[in-house]
């Protein structure tokens, strides 16, 4: 019971990390809240439920299409809604972002009405047996793929040139120009793993619950955005620290039978945080640009 | 030919006008100083060329080709680096990682043999290679971003303000390396407010006054001049 309840914990847990992730990344190189982030997770959940429910195809090609259209959605509200607005007020962005995060749900809305879908399952396995106790089978490959996903993601950001060229455009965008770097592309590529991760997160998340709705994104995202700010914005650590200690403070409070509460509970951890500890758990006082 | 050649440049920040018609050019292997005080649109000269700001008009000729319209790091694959005012090093990357970053539009084999270069000119950087930049001294940070500069083998490295901020022992160790650097083949554009120490390493000096360029000579004949001693060298 105990196991089974960490166990819970570390799923709910890994999959706010996952989408924190995008939120951390994209805010660490252009200082910018990404709303419509959590909205992507619905494009994810929908394109599973597209090619498995509809078109009948193999659960394997759901999830590459999945992750694939995760990743050019991404990319392409970059290009369309942000990049223009690159040299705008950052509030002009933000409130952009608000405006996609809203054409997202509503567009998905229309397209596929207002009543969640039931994404079948990906795989008949349901249950693993590890000696006495049989543990869930999603619940354990997700905690795996979030490790594998956190590992290459610090490692591309730590030693590959693109990773690097992220960190020189996040700390300081007009030395990075006068680098040689790409600055735009830098960006696109930064979107485009952010959303690849939440991709990821989608399909773990429609493993879990086996639903795709208009909304699902919203407080999917919303507290995906409190993990990261948790663990402090900007923090790639910090994002997955802050997506278990939500998770697990969701399935704490559920399992102490106030299930009602989960969600008022992650508002007063984010309301503690920022009272205490702006800056979050890993999170350094950044210096405003200039 | 000139390397660079800057002719009738204007520029301005919404509706000030920071430069008014600037022209100058460099010759392949001179030490160039642009010097003037504050706000008299030096540092704007060299991030126009740069492809940082943008000009109202005018043109910028590199090799006999134009830069403008080009993004910066278009203009750095082209073979000009700007080593920026205020150092502007990645403060939270290591000296080896900030090089790293400067060879971005070379190949790696490239890079091994430029570094090794760049070592040779600033042992200390070798020597803090594994170190974060933030907490290199302020002269160290002068020299990693001018290594950093040279990282993309420029065939014109322009400096802005290379010795502010510093102590004089180090200006004076900052100048000797700009000298090195030329000797060995660099042709260099030097911005500066220490007009003494600019003039006395440059071939040729342009004199700029809110915008436009107003005297030119030698930088021998410019340290003897009684406007510029006036001006600028303090009597």
């Amino acid at each position: 019971m105990f196991i089974t309840q960490v166990l819970n914990g570390l799923q709910l847990g890994s999959i706010y990390a996952l989408v924190a992730l995008g939120y951390t990344m994209v805010y660490g190189i252009i200082l910018l809240l990404n709303f419509a982030h959590g909205d992507i997770i619905m494009v994810g959940a929908y394109v599973s439920w597209l090619v498995m429910a509809q078109l009948g195809l193999n659960p394997v090609l759901a999830v590459i299409l999945s992750v694939a259209a995760c990743t050019l959605m991404g990319v392409l509200i970059d290009k369309v809604a942000y990049a223009p607005l690159r040299n705008a007020p950052r509030l002009s962005i933000l409130i952009t972002a608000i405006g996609v995060s809203y054409f997202l749900e509503n567009g998905a809305q229309l397209v596929f009405g207002a009543d969640a879908k039931v994404v079948p399952a990906y795989t008949d396995l349901q249950t693993i047996q590890v000696g006495d106790l049989a543990l869930s089978f999603p619940s354990v490959l997700t905690v795996i793929v979030t490790i594998v996903a956190t590992v290459a993601l610090t490692l591309v950001v730590q030693k590959t040139k693109l990773g690097k060229a992220m960190r020189a455009v996040s700390e300081d965008m007009g030395a990075a120009r006068l680098m040689g770097i790409n600055v735009n592309s830098t960006i696109s590529f930064t979107f485009a793993v952010g959303s690849a991760l939440a991709g990821i997160g989608a399909v773990l998340y429609a493993m879990a619950y086996t639903q795709a709705s208009p909304t699902m994104g919203m407080m999917l995202g919303t507290k995906a955005f409190v993990a990261a700010v948790l663990g402090g914005i900007g923090s790639i650590p910090g994002a997955v620290v802050g997506g278990l200690l939500v998770g697990f403070a969701e399935v704490i409070v559920t399992a102490l039978g106030l299930s009602v509460w989960k969600d008022a509970v992650v508002f007063l951890l984010l309301i503690i945080v920022l009272v205490v500890r702006p800056t979050g758990i890993f999170g350094r006082t950044m210096n405003e640009k200039v | 030919m000139a390397l660079l050649s800057v002719k009738d440049l204007h520029v301005s920040y919404g509706a000030i006008k920071a430069v008014r018609g600037i022209s100058f050019d460099i010759d392949e292997g001179e030490i160039v100083t642009l010097i003037g005080a504050n706000g008299a649109g030096k540092s704007t000269t060299l991030n126009t060329v740069a492809g940082l700001i943008k000009p109202d008009s005018g043109s910028v000729d590199f090799e006999g080709e134009t830069l403008l319209g080009l993004r910066a790091h278009r203009i750095v694959e082209r073979g000009l680096a700007l080593c920026p005012e205020g150092r502007r090093v990645f403060t939270q990357m290591t000296v080896a990682e900030n090089l790293e970053m400067g060879g971005y539009t070379r190949t790696d084999a490239e890079n091994r043999e430029t570094l090794e270069k760049v070592y040779d000119h600033f042992p200390r950087l070798k020597e803090r290679r594994g170190q974060v930049a933030g907490t290199l001294s302020g002269g160290e940070q002068q020299m990693l971003a001018m290594g950093r500069a040279l990282m993309s083998k420029p065939r014109l490295l322009m400096l802005d303000e290379p010795s502010m901020g510093l102590a004089p022992i180090l200006v004076q160790e900052i100048f000797a390396i700009v000298k090195q650097l030329n000797e060995a083949g660099t042709t260099i554009l030097l911005v500066e407010q220490n007009a003494n120490m600019a003039l006395s390493v440059a071939d040729r000096a342009y004199v700029l006054e809110i915008g436009t360029i107003k005297k030119t000579g030698t930088g021998a004949e410019l340290l003897v001049d009684d406007d510029v001693r006036k001006a600028y060298l303090g009597g």
